[in-house]
């Protein structure tokens, strides 16, 4: 008998089996056959301590939400099964319906209230600054404005929300690690985040410390959609029984995140707990910060591209008219540069070579400032690209056109210079406003090595204000007004320069 | 040193493209003042003559003289003996070659001003004069794009006469243009020839090669197969390949 027949024959007994069994064990009380698992997505990527991989065994998550989506699916006797997801996105992918609810310290907010199901608050977590162990400047927001300090928190939190309030300096980032990292670095002044993370990252860090008392209380609630109010409700209840039973305590001890601040949970009721304004979001509010990202958009693009055609024009000669060794040289750069993704490029410069200059101790210090390391990622992988398109732009010229100056006893420098050059030109310059236009938008990118352009700023707008669509359209639309005009240009410019043509 | 009263002695030209013999064995002389035409066939390796006299091709054996300077096997492309050379002769090419970017003036004055250091003014003055001279002088601000083939070709004279150099090597250079153009080319060459420019021209143009050369030089096959003066070689000829060549031009 072949295999796959025996198999299935082996899989039709095997449920009609499970079928029987079910059936005799569900008889008496009359339930439905056992549910499908419900899916809870977090991000375990640097979550500690929500979610995240067990130091002693990868392979295992912890954290006190794992231990709570344990508990939960006691109480409401079907199995939680955890998804991967990246923290900023876990509302849109709710929406998607990828999973069925999202756990991850999201904190309670209006608007929020209004687009998603909010189940009732699990944690009341309050914020906390954390600096340098040798700081004396500041211990308080108010020091920190008054210094002018620049605080590191994290995208889209509360945390982030208040200190925007405030006026105060911040740099954003996804992930709950890199900011107690840039600020043992020397990259940020302070850390504002909430409580919770500031517990497990930087409390037992030597170099850190705590300042002032932890502040601005909020609420983490789970996030289902509008259309799950069945599912909530039963959640809803599962939480206050956890609560009642003394359970949710046992939970937070154990991850020492119980205080004082907790007994709010009790009288938990979202409507009471919504206390930021809700519609503030009016074009007034976001369309200046989006004009913010915006210039930092043009700054990197200009700077960066400047550095790719300064860089790309050696490049070029090298390939073109060098001795050998030099040749080979560049033509290793064009090939290495045009063959790594930029994003692992602005990585490497960013978080990679700190980490080096640490680990062999340099005299040199290769802490890039965000800004740095964004323009010389781009500007070293465009260079790349410049220099062929100088190569290309020069091999266009005729070799009668070295010859007639040759003839004239100009020499090769000169010939280049005066000749060959402005001739390529006209040929570089249409490809390369491409470039520009194309590294204008790549900059988007930059968002990983902590700086805040445009798509970034519409990421967190979006995200706080669930603006999609019209906070979209006008991102969409500044990027526009920003390209065209450069297209138009490139033409012009192809104009003028092709006059002699 | 050892002063020849020619301004171009070659001795023993060899030229090969990889395994090709293009010249082989060429010796010829060209006296001051004297206009040469060099014919023949097609291949027969006219063009690379003259590309060789211009440091534009190097050689594998035989030297070239001009006037003091001398060329030698594996010469330098930038090197001294190449720059001197092309002082004395400028070259005209029949596909013109002006820089495409310049105007007519700008053409005739950059390498005056960028290669002898002339001063701006000065260099645009003369070359206003030059322009004049082949009866362009109301063209000087107009691109290369805006001029005709034959007002490009005399452009391309003012350009090099604008180095002031004792002669010419000049390859087919009305070819490419229409039959009145071709005269008003042909107008200049004789003009300069008054005033005592020695011209080695590669040309098709046998009635002109007549008029206006002293000697004529039959290349073919990269040997020179017939060489004196136009009435003798062209009224005449002698050698087996000339009377084929003219022939063939005829038809
Ligand atoms: N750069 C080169 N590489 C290889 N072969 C070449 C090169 N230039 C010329 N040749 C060859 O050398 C020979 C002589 O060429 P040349 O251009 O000197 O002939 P020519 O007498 O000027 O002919 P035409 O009257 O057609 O211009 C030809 O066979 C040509 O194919
Ligand atoms: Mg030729």
């Amino acid at each position: 008998m072949p295999k796959t027949v025996h198999l299935r024959a082996l899989g039709s007994l095997l449920s009609a089996l499970a079928v029987l069994c079910c059936q005799a064990a569900c008889d008496g009380a009359g339930k439905p056959a056992e549910p499908r698992p419900l899916r809870w997505a977090a991000d375990a990527e640097g979550g500690a301590p929500y979610i995240f991989k067990d130091p002693d065994d990868p392979a295992k998550t912890v954290g006190f939400e794992v231990d709570l989506a344990g508990a939960l699916a006691r109480e409401l006797g079907r199995a939680i099964e955890w998804v991967q997801y990246d923290y900023i996105r876990l509302l849109a992918g709710l929406d998607r319906r990828d999973f069925d609810f999202a756990m991850n310290g999201i904190e309670v907010t209006p608007d929020r209230a209004k687009a998603f199901r909010l189940s009732r608050p699990y944690y009341v977590y309050t914020e906390q600054l954390v600096v340098r162990a040798e700081e004396d400047r500041f211990t308080t927001l108010e020091d920190c404005l008054a210094m002018d300090a620049v605080v590191g928190t994290l995208d889209d939190t509360a945390a982030k929300r208040l200190l925007d309030q405030l006026g105060i300096r911040t740099r954003s980032y996804d992930n709950q690690t890199e900011p107690y990292l840039d600020l043992q670095n020397g990259n940020v002044d302070a850390v504002f985040l909430d409580l919770p993370i500031a517990m497990y990252y930087a409390a037992g860090n030597k170099k850190l410390k705590f300042v002032g008392q932890p502040l601005n209380p909020g609420y983490y609630a789970i996030v289902f959609r509008k259309d799950q109010e069945e599912l909530a409700t039963e959640v809803d209840k599962a939480i206050e029984h956890l609560l009642e039973s003394g359970e949710l305590k046992r939970i937070y001890e154990k991850w020492r995140l119980w205080n004082a601040d907790q007994a709010r949970l009790h009288s938990g009721e979202i409507q009471d707990v919504l206390r930021e304004s809700s519609g503030k979001w009016t074009p007034a509010v976001y369309v200046p910060l989006l004009l913010q990202g915006a210039a930092v958009t043009i700054e990197i693009s200009i700077l960066s591209m400047a550095l790719a055609v300064l860089l790309g024009l050696p490049l070029a000669l090298a390939r073109l008219y060098g001795p050998w060794p030099v040749r080979a040289a560049a033509t290793v750069y064009v090939e290495f540069f045009r063959g790594i993704p930029v994003l692992l490029l602005l990585y490497f410069l960013y978080y990679g070579l700190p980490a080096i200059s640490d680990r062999y101790d340099l005299w040199i210090d290769l802490r890039l400032a965000p800004m740095t390391a964004a323009i010389l990622g781009f500007g070293l992988n465009y260079a790349a690209y410049e220099a062929e398109i100088y190569r290309a732009g020069v091999r266009s010229v005729p070799a009668g056109q070295w010859e007639a100056a040759a003839s004239l006893g100009m020499s090769r420098w000169l010939t280049f210079r005066r000749i060959v050059f402005p001739q390529a030109v006209r040929v570089i310059l249409p490809p390369m406003t491409n470039d520009f236009v194309a590294l204008f938008k790549d900059t988007s990118l930059v968002s990983i090595v902590a700086v805040v352009e445009l798509t970034k700023q519409y990421q967190i707008l979006s995200k706080s204000s669930l603006k999609y669509l019209e906070i979209g359209a006008a991102t969409a639309l500044l990027y526009l007004v920003m390209s065209v005009p450069l297209g138009y240009l490139s033409r012009r410019l192809e104009h003028r320069w092709g006059k002699g043509q | 040193m050892n002063h020849t009263p020619h301004q171009v002695a070659i001795t023993g030209l060899t030229k090969r493209f990889g395994a090709r013999l293009v010249l082989d064995n060429v010796s010829l002389a060209v006296d001051t003042g004297q206009t040469v035409a060099l014919i023949g066939p097609s291949g027969a390796g006219k063009s690379t003559l003259l590309r060789c006299i211009n440091g534009l091709n190097t050689f594998e054996a035989g030297e070239i003289r001009v006037g003091p300077h001398v060329l030698r096997p594996g010469h330098d492309h930038g090197g001294a003996p190449v720059r001197q050379v092309r002082r004395v002769f400028g070259m005209i090419f029949q596909d013109f070659q002006l820089f495409p970017h310049l105007t007519a003036l700008e053409n005739v004055i950059e390498a005056p001003v960028h290669v002898l250091g002339a001063g701006r003014h000065e260099a645009a003055r003369r070359g206003r004069q030059l322009l004049q001279r082949v009866g362009l002088g109301d063209r000087a601000g107009a691109y290369p794009r805006e001029l005709s083939g034959g007002q490009k070709q005399r452009v391309a004279i003012a350009r090099a006469l604008a180095m002031e150099p004792r002669g010419l090597l000049c390859d087919e250079i009305t070819s490419s243009l229409d039959p009145e153009l071709k005269c008003e080319v042909l107008a200049v060459l004789e003009d300069l020839r008054r005033d005592g420019l020695t011209l080695l021209l590669v040309t098709h143009e046998i009635g002109f090669a007549r008029r206006a050369a002293d000697r004529v030089i039959v290349l073919a096959d990269g040997r020179v197969v017939e060489e004196g003066p136009p009435n003798e070689v062209l009224g005449n000829p002698q050698a087996a390949r000339t009377q084929r060549f003219l022939s063939q031009l005829l038809m």
